[in-house]
């Protein structure tokens, strides 16, 4: 009796479901679709656009219906209670990943040293892989934060925007040259984390995230409200391009890069330089990151983020040890933030927003908290991705939302989501991603 | 075993310890000693304040009022009622376990004794920048720690599952891994929250000889919370009793056995019954300690 | 952001202190219970999942975008008559109510109810993303631009009146603000008792206390979570008719900003707790009203954030919070 049932029953079960996210996309879209104001003399009119609203409307029942049809099919509960996207799909790719992640570090590294000579390399593909490197050297930056001591951090891009102003102030008043202002501006950075991190660092998770949006954000009021010092909205031009290691510069002419190298003058030179710059530093962020991770300190920042309050029973000052996460987190966004600079040549409030700092953390959650090669893959996917989208420019913000909630529910740990332990006495075996804490803050 | 010896040999001495949280008085007045080289149990009714006296031991809270005073073989004294949570540890050399156990469950069981030997290696790898320049030479002082390490894994019959993960270790080898921790930080006393919950006997028995171990090699003093009566009746030198926060007696396991308040208070009977009772827990209490 | 405007113009400075001051209060209360009233809506769910629903701010957005869509529909204006208005923003004020529950349920439904019990952050993210979503899809449906709105209810009352050399000094409560206050407190009092004495209530707070008990002791949890995410959204749209009415001015991107004072408002009153959201939206608005009058416009929202930060170091539990005791 039952089984012949069964299929009328799930049938209008799926109906009624399809009736219930029509209706539900009907009341979403049809005001805020279905009926656009513009400003008009006066006031404001209405456009109707229920053409627009029946076809998104549509869509999203049609799509309710490919996933009853193709990933509800097995599962007897349909519609309640059931995921949007099964976690079952492609579960053996973070093993895979790994793996691959191994074989390919060389390769890639290798690619990445000869990319700019290559034949199809281009002065837009140089461009955009100069930010995609700036994006991994920042998500690395914020991985020890994050990753490593599982210290929530939604006000990174705050430390960016030091390091970047400092370059920026420090040449324009002093004259002085990129390279000294360099490690200038990470020294700084990572001075604003220890003076921001002290007060908050007893807060937990997500308090500790409020508080860091809100610092990021007095930052970036301050720099646009601070108008004699920092320019306000008008941001700061006319910083200085970098320099060959001090010795040339990359102008036309002689006595510039190409005239003393003896070669044709080309603008790309300074590109391909500066690629090459942002290359060294992502490097030295991930090669100190590394390192660290080894040392008694990189240790202390997992064990922080495991459990706190072993940690203090251990004798272990956890104040210092968080603080020296954030410096050394900030102290990278500095680097990062003086780089941006020199390569812009013009800063302002708008380029350090909140969905910087939101863009990097999901940057280091997509690909998976702690792991290196994850904040590589996930900056290539998010930026180049971001790029793919290039023409619909209007809508990649909305991918870009839609992509971060989809790939969360997918994989909540991430992409690559395993731990390396530091040390082994027999062999080193991969910690499986369930046992490794994100960190609650305690 | 050992009986109350001269003060100089007092490891650890509390004196008037009271906790209160807003209006409930959690500890009320409690005194004890524990000597060098013993094994002290601290035993009591579920809610009797026994972890919350670990807690004021530990640094993890301040007591109302009271002092406790921990004094080292070489003559010195920290009171650690005023030290912060960490400097109990670091300074006072105490250290303790959880009674749901606190390891860093995403590292492995080696990893988590080298992070119990931080500030040691802090100190070696020059402060971390040291070592990230190549000024010290690093690399000897991690090798040693990790000797201790394994030390301390083959005592605690740990040495095969070194590389995984302490959440993959089976409970009771969690239980043993979290006092090699403890024990990796060097400590004259280690306070132990509940140390045989939920083991098997072949289990209990496992940590029975590592503690006599820690006591008899290492001469660590240990104050230990349990329930087990086979484990507190079987190695303790010395037992405190409370109940409602107030300590009810003090004495050696013999003495404690026989206490008729201890058996009221266990069992809640009436005093008629407790003559009953003495006798089921002689033959219990018996039979293990024999 | 949108441009602040503010009544009480600042040019009335020089005269009356008293009367300044007053009116300065009567703006703070009104902006306090915008604030107030999109609290709410965080300290339920943080009570009762234990996140901070980042896309809340944004759904106070698409509240106050609904209003103003309905409120052109229906050809609102200063000439329509005052008991008419009032009728006519009732009926915006249950059909924004209804389309922002609905985005809440959704948000609820796809976000976050996948990665309920999953890792601490997850959820975050998603709920980073879901505010991404809820701004662009604005953005693009109703365009980038500042949209205006012409004042619907008109006049006022003098509360103070003041005539010297100077000049003339009056303290004004318009009757928007009067129609925003009764509002919100009749609100704030519908939703206390429904907390406090409904069957819904009694669910939400046994979810509050232990999800997993509730759960055993028959309570439909999925149930409970998704109604709450509906009760604050419900009232972030009124939030945003209200912020509507009294700005006159709207953009995609309010939600932000407002959205992070109101959670300012939800810890500093203690999370958890209504009455709390309530008065510590008064505080946040008072704040932020006097800052702007006596120090400066343009750090107006660094005061507003510095409170947060300050509140959550030195007063974590909040106004009418318990303590919390560290578990060892």
């Amino acid at each position: 009796m039952m089984q012949h049932k069964a299929p009328q029953t799930a049938l209008r079960r799926m109906v009624t479901d399809l009736v219930t996210t029509a209706v539900i996309a009907l009341v979403i879209f049809g005001v805020m679709v279905g009926l656009k104001t513009d400003t008009i003399p006066g006031g404001l009119e209405l456009t109707p656009r229920w053409l627009a609203t029946i076809e998104i409307v549509a869509v999203v029942v049609l799509g309710r219906l490919m996933l009853h049809l193709i990933w509800w099919r097995r599962k007897p509960g349909v519609g309640a209670g059931t995921t949007w996207v099964p976690a079952r799909v492609l579960r053996g790719w973070a093993h895979t990943l790994v793996h691959l992640g191994k074989l390919a570090r060389p390769a890639l590294l290798v690619f990445a040293l000869v990319m700019p000579f290559l034949p199809f390399t281009d002065r837009y593909l140089l461009d955009l892989s100069i930010l995609v490197l700036t994006y991994i050297m920042l998500g690395w930056g914020l991985n020890i934060v994050v990753g490593l001591a599982g210290l929530l951090d939604l006000g990174y891009v705050a430390f960016y925007a030091v390091g970047a102003y400092s370059y920026a102030l420090l040449a324009a008043h002093f004259g002085w040259s990129f390279w000294l202002c360099l490690p200038l501006a990470g020294i700084l950075a990572s001075f604003w984390g220890i003076i921001l991190g002290f007060p908050v660092l007893r807060l937990r998770g997500d308090y500790l995230a409020i508080v860091t949006l809100a610092f990021g954000e007095i930052i970036r009021i301050v720099l646009l409200n601070w108008y004699w010092f920092t320019g306000g909205p008008d941001g700061l031009s006319g910083i200085p391009r970098p320099d060959f290691f001090g010795i040339v510069g990359f102008e036309r002419g002689p006595g510039g890069f190409a005239d003393t190298f003896g070669l044709e003058y080309s603008s790309l030179h300074r590109i391909i330089f500066l690629y090459f710059l942002i290359l060294a530093l992502a490097l030295l962020t991930n090669f100190v990151t590394m390192r660290l991770r080894r040392l008694p300190i990189g240790r202390a920042w997992e064990a922080l983020r495991e459990d706190e309050i072993a940690c203090r029973s251990l004798g272990l000052n956890t104040t210092t040890v968080k603080l020296s996460a954030f410096a050394t987190g900030a102290m990278f966004a500095g680097f990062a933030g003086a780089f941006f600079a020199t390569r812009q040549g013009f800063i302002s409030p708008e380029s350090f927003t909140f969905t910087e700092s939101a863009l990097v953390l999901a940057i280091v959650v997509l690909g998976g908290m702690g792991s290196q090669m994850g904040v590589v893959i996930a900056a290539v996917a998010l930026i180049g991705g971001f790029e793919v989208f290039r023409e619909f420019a209007q809508y990649r913000m909305l991918i870009f939302g839609l992509a971060m909630v989809l790939i969360m529910i997918w994989k909540p740990r991430g992409l690559i989501s395993g731990r390396e332990p530091t040390i082994f006495l027999g062999a080193r075996k991969s910690i499986s991603a369930d046992l490794v804490s994100q960190g609650e803050g305690h | 075993m050992a009986d109350a010896s001269p003060a100089a040999k007092v490891l650890l001495k509390v004196e008037h310890v009271t906790m209160r949280f807003g209006g409930l008085t959690a500890v009320d007045d409690l005194s004890f000693d524990v000597q060098q080289g013993n094994i002290t149990a601290l035993i009591g009714p579920n809610g009797a304040g026994k972890t919350t006296v670990f807690n004021c031991i530990t640094g993890f809270y301040k007591p109302s009022v009271g002092r406790i005073t921990m004094n080292h073989a070489n003559g010195r004294s920290f009171l650690l009622e005023r030290l912060a949570d960490f400097e109990v540890s670091r300074k006072a050399k105490v250290a303790r376990t959880f009674q749901n156990i606190r390891l860093f469950g995403g590292m492995t069981a080696l990893e988590n004794l080298l992070v119990a030997q931080h500030n040691h290696l802090l100190r070696a790898s020059g402060f971390t920048f040291g070592a990230v320049l190549g000024l010290v030479g690093y690399g000897k002082a991690e090798a040693e720690a990790v000797d201790l390490a394994r030390y301390w894994l083959d005592h605690a019959g740990l040495l095969e599952r070194a590389d995984d993960a302490a959440a993959d270790l089976p409970y009771g080898a969690q239980r043993r891994l979290e006092i090699a921790r403890a024990m990796c930080t060097n400590p004259q006393l280690l306070c132990l929250d509940e140390p045989a919950a939920g083991l098997n006997p072949r289990e209990s028995d496992e940590l029975n000889r590592l503690l006599l171990f820690i006591r008899k090699e290492r001469g660590v003093g240990i104050l230990l919370i349990e329930h087990d009566m086979s484990v507190v009746m079987g190695i303790s030198d010395h037992i405190v009793v409370l109940d409602y926060g107030r300590k009810i007696a003090d004495g050696t396991p013999d003495e404690i056995r026989s206490d008729p308040s201890v058996i009221a208070a266990y069992l809640g009977v009436e005093d008629e019954e407790v003559e009953e009772v003495e006798h089921q827990i002689d033959d219990l209490a018996g039979g293990t300690t024999a | 952001m949108a441009p602040f405007a503010m009544n009480g113009a600042k040019s009335k400075m020089q005269g009356g202190l008293m009367e300044y001051f007053v009116q300065q209060l009567v703006n703070g209360v009104t902006l306090g219970s915008i604030y107030g009233l999109i609290a709410i809506g965080y300290t339920l769910v943080y009570g009762i999942v234990g996140m901070i629903n980042f896309a809340h701010g944004d759904i106070f957005m698409v509240g106050a975008f609904v209003a103003l869509i309905v409120i052109t529909a229906l050809g609102l204006t200063a000439s329509t008559g005052l008991g008419l208005s009032i009728l006519a923003l009732i009926l915006v004020l249950v059909i924004s109510m209804v389309v922002a529950s609905v985005y809440g349920w959704t948000v609820e439904r796809v976000a976050y109810r996948p990665l309920r019990g999953s890792f601490r952050l997850a959820p975050l993210i998603t709920a980073i993303g879901m505010s991404i979503v809820l701004q662009n899809f604005v953005q693009i449906s109703q365009g980038a631009r500042v949209k205006p709105l012409q004042p619907i209810i008109s006049g006022g009352h003098t509360l103070m009146r003041r005539v010297d050399a100077q000049g003339e000094f009056a303290v004004q409560i318009s009757n928007m603000q009067i129609f925003i206050i009764v509002i919100t407190f009749s609100l704030m009092v519908a939703f206390t008792l429904l907390i406090a004495k409904t069957p819904l209530g009694r669910a939400q707070r046994a979810c509050e206390q232990d999800t997993k008990m509730a759960a055993l002791s028959g309570i439909n949890v999925d149930h409970t979570i998704s109604l709450t995410f509906v009760l604050g959204a419900a009232l972030a749209a009124v939030a945003g008719l209200m912020f509507l009415l009294y700005y006159g001015v709207i953009d995609f991107f309010i939600g932000f900003v407002a959205g992070v004072k109101a959670f300012t408002a939800a810890v500093l009153g203690g999370i958890g707790s209504l009455p709390g959201a309530m008065l510590g939206g008064m505080v946040i608005g008072l704040i932020e009203t006097f800052w702007s009058a006596y120090f400066s416009i343009e750090y107006k929202d660094v005061a507003a954030f510095a409170m947060l930060a300050l509140v959550l170091i030195f007063l974590p539990q909040g106004l009418l919070g318990k303590p919390e005791v560290e578990k060892v």
